[in-house]
């Protein structure tokens, strides 16, 4: 790895820059997210005509779809995370990993009660023990299992590692949730967008798809931001940073670069004068 | 509107479905912040007090 790549793998690992940088992130993505998410509604709901076969019912498509694809994708970024944190220590994996797993359990609580909702007048079942469904299941037990692992040992580093194991062996259920609708014989209907050779939506069904596909991400993404921000203060509680911005030293989310912020404090510092002077003691 | 309220008679499955949605994904981005407000006070306090008494 060249000197620069270091540095720039480095910098990504420290404690203070992610947290600023993800504060500074957040308000950004949590407006596209809202952008997307009033457009994808209102042309979901609204603009795109009814389905000839299953009438305004599929509708639930557009909560359904995103919300199953981001449980499958929010778990794998918490396994990877997880084998990260396993392999290297990196202490930022464990909590990216750990922040992923509500927000994972989130949206696989919708797609199982959206699943549910639209099962009932199409299927005329409300639940059936298939591989879809059933492998889905097991994946919100999966988030539930890691949360509560995370809190089940008295000591941390004993419970981060406990939680990242199972988060690692219960990758194989992403697999099987994606192939079940080939390998079993099911209610579920076959994949509708994926086939990109010869997509079975017509587009002004599937735009308002793609768009909420890209809210529910940037929901994720925001929402992750958030958590991994709480995550670093908690494991950073003691250090020097923490304590510089807890006396009103620097920008919490980075307004400005890191050096124009000393720059700027020091500045400050000097102009008050014997407030400096006690703020230099609390240094000792 | 009515038209547009009633689903094609599906509403309650629909509505019901959006409405979850909401108040799921809804919670999770309050929970994000309420979490990290309470974390931010908690772990600022502590830092002056500790700073403090150091003193």
């Amino acid at each position: 790895m060249s000197p620069s790549a270091f540095a720039w793998f480095h910098r990504f690992g420290s404690a203070p820059f992610v947290y600023r940088l993800a504060g500074r992130l957040a308000p950004w993505l949590g407006a596209a997210c809202v952008a997307a998410l009033l457009a994808g509604l209102w042309l979901g709901l609204v603009v795109a005509p009814a389905d000839y076969e299953q009438g305004e019912s599929y509708r639930i498509i557009y909560v359904h779809v995103p919300a199953a694809w981001m449980s499958m994708f929010v778990y794998t970024v918490m396994a990877v995370s997880s084998a990260v944190f396993l392999i290297w220590r990196l202490k930022l994996a464990d909590i990216i990993a750990a922040a992923s797993a509500p927000i994972g359990a989130g949206f696989t609580l919708v797609a199982l009660v959206t699943g549910s909702l639209w099962g009932k007048p199409m299927w005329g079942t409300w639940w059936v023990w298939d591989g879809r469904l059933t492998s889905e299941l097991l994946l919100l037990f999966l988030y539930l299992g890691y949360m509560a692992l995370r809190g089940a040992f008295e000591q941390p580093r004993t419970a981060e590692k406990a939680a990242a194991i199972l988060a690692v062996v219960g990758v194989v259920n992403i697999p099987v949730i994606h192939f079940s609708v080939e390998w079993w014989n099911t209610l579920h209907q076959p994949a509708t967008i994926t086939k990109l050779d010869k997509p079975s939506m017509h587009p002004s069904m599937l735009r308002p798809l793609l768009l909420m596909v890209l809210a529910f991400q940037l929901l994720f993404f925001v929402n992750l931001a958030t958590r991994v921000r709480s995550g670093i203060l908690r494991r950073e509680a003691r250090a020097a940073w923490v304590a510089e911005l807890a006396a009103g030293k620097g920008s919490d989310n980075g307004g400005g670069t890191d050096r124009a912020d000393r720059n700027g404090s020091e500045r400050a510092s000097a102009h008050v004068g014997g407030a400096a002077a006690s703020g230099a003691s609390e240094h000792g | 509107m009515a038209d547009f309220l009633h689903m094609g008679g599906y509403a309650a499955y629909v509505w019901s479905s959006f409405g979850l949605t909401l108040l799921v994904l809804g919670g999770i981005v309050a929970g994000s912040m309420i979490e990290l407000r309470r974390v931010r006070a908690e772990t600022f306090r502590r830092a002056r007090t500790t700073r403090r008494s150091r003193r």
